[in-house]
């Protein structure tokens, strides 16, 4: 059995040499592991709306065609919004990219297991859903990987990380959300963003 | 029971027509459409009702106009949350059945102060058929203010551009969740025995 991959580890390589890449951070951990990374303009950390991570990527990847988008979201967060991956598969957004970090349990309410525990393939949904690249990922080295291709505009992509279900100390983002909101605007629209 | 075994044909349509279909006024999807147009409204949510299948038909049509269809409505509050973010206004289409799906999500527009506009198509609401429809037909406009939602109505058709007009506004001047309600006035009500009859 290989090492089991750090949550932190594969987020921070993810989002290195990050450019311009815009991140939305799904609620609970993987929202404290892009902020753990380096709290960032470009960073939207979602401290609640659970399911909405991966669709609000959506409706950003569509209005914003020259960017590229991640969505870090966790299993139980994916989960829940597990029919946005028919929205997001129909919409063939070219520029989206979905990353779970799967630990296969609801670790912020005491590690129950969630549906992946028992045989649930999210990245065979996605791929169900027409998202043409579905990846599991398993090592560093496809990590690498994923991180390269999150920055390609090669069409949408999904990966389903199994990751190490340790609890991380919490890393939090700032607390408003109209800020995180005004923060992003500005940084892709510009101080006009202000005024619209 | 005897008038029932005595009604013919003729007299049973009759009163069934009592019940159906008011003769929807035509003009206002595309009135809508245009002010949908001239706001720069350029993402469209949606999850489908026979009440807005015309203005869904215009948007169809209109390549620069972004359509998401969703599986669930919920989806359309955090879509058009990312929307905004990127610079896009959007706006979410649903039935009223699609409010109850919604709640939760709908704190994504509150504590972020996102933008929201919704059309929502009334069943349940005033000569409804179907008994499933009334619950939420009747909870909708209670459901969407205790979220905060601002709530206008349109039950005829001259008030249905003034309603989303203003609704827009509140939307989009003030970073509030704001839902526009066409009732069944507006729309009218199927008679499920008369499709059934028809059949």
């Amino acid at each position: 059995m290989a090492k089991q991959l750090k949550r932190r580890k594969v987020v921070e390589t993810l989002l290195a040499e990050r450019g311009d890449l815009l991140v939305i951070g799904g609620l609970g951990a993987p929202a404290w592991d892009i902020t753990a990374a380096g709290d960032h303009a470009n960073n939207f950390p979602m401290w609640g709306a659970m399911g909405g991570a991966a669709v609000l990527g959506l409706g950003l990847a569509l209005a914003q065609p020259k960017r590229q988008v991640l969505v870090v979201t966790g299993d139980g967060e994916m989960l829940m919004g597990i029919g946005s991956l028919a929205t997001i598969g129909i919409s063939k957004a070219p520029n989206l990219s979905i990353v779970v970090l799967d630990n296969e349990a609801y670790g912020e309410t005491g590690q129950q297991d969630t549906a992946t525990k028992h045989g649930v393939s999210l990245s065979g949904i996605a791929r169900a859903c027409g998202i043409k690249d579905c990846r599991d990922v398993r090592t560093m080295e496809e990590v690498k990987a994923l991180r390269d291709r999150i920055h390609e505009k090669r069409g949408s992509l999904f990966a389903q990380i199994k990751i190490d279900p340790e609890k991380m100390p919490l890393v939090l983002p700032p607390r408003d959300s109209t800020y995180i909101k005004n923060r992003m605007r500005i940084s892709i629209l510009g101080e006009a963003a202000l005024h619209d | 029971m005897a008038s029932k075994t005595t009604r013919t044909p003729a007299t049973r349509r009759k009163k069934l027509e009592h019940y159906a279909d008011a003769k929807p006024d035509q003009s206002w999807p595309r009135e809508l459409y245009a002010l949908l147009k001239t706001q720069n409204i350029q993402q469209l949510a949606l999850v489908p009702d026979a009440g807005h299948a015309p203005l869904i038909k215009l948007c169809e049509a209109d390549p620069s106009m972004t359509m998401v269809r969703l599986t669930t409505e919920e989806e359309g509050v955090a879509l058009l949350g990312g929307a905004w973010l990127g610079g896009q206004r959007g706006v979410l289409l649903m039935q009223s059945s699609g409010v109850g799906n919604c709640i939760n999500m709908l704190s994504l527009s509150s504590m972020c102060q996102f933008p929201l506009l919704m059309l929502i198509t009334m069943r349940g609401d005033h000569g409804e058929f179907n008994a499933a429809q009334i619950p939420m037909g009747q909870a909708t406009q209670t459901v969407l203010e205790a979220m905060g939602v601002i709530v206008k109505r349109a039950d005829a058709a001259d008030e249905v551009i003034e309603a989303v007009e203003g609704a827009m506004k509140l939307a989009y001047n003030g970073y509030r969740a704001t839902a526009v309600l066409l009732g069944q006035k507006l729309l009218g009500a199927k008679d499920f025995r008369k499709l059934a009859q028809a059949a």
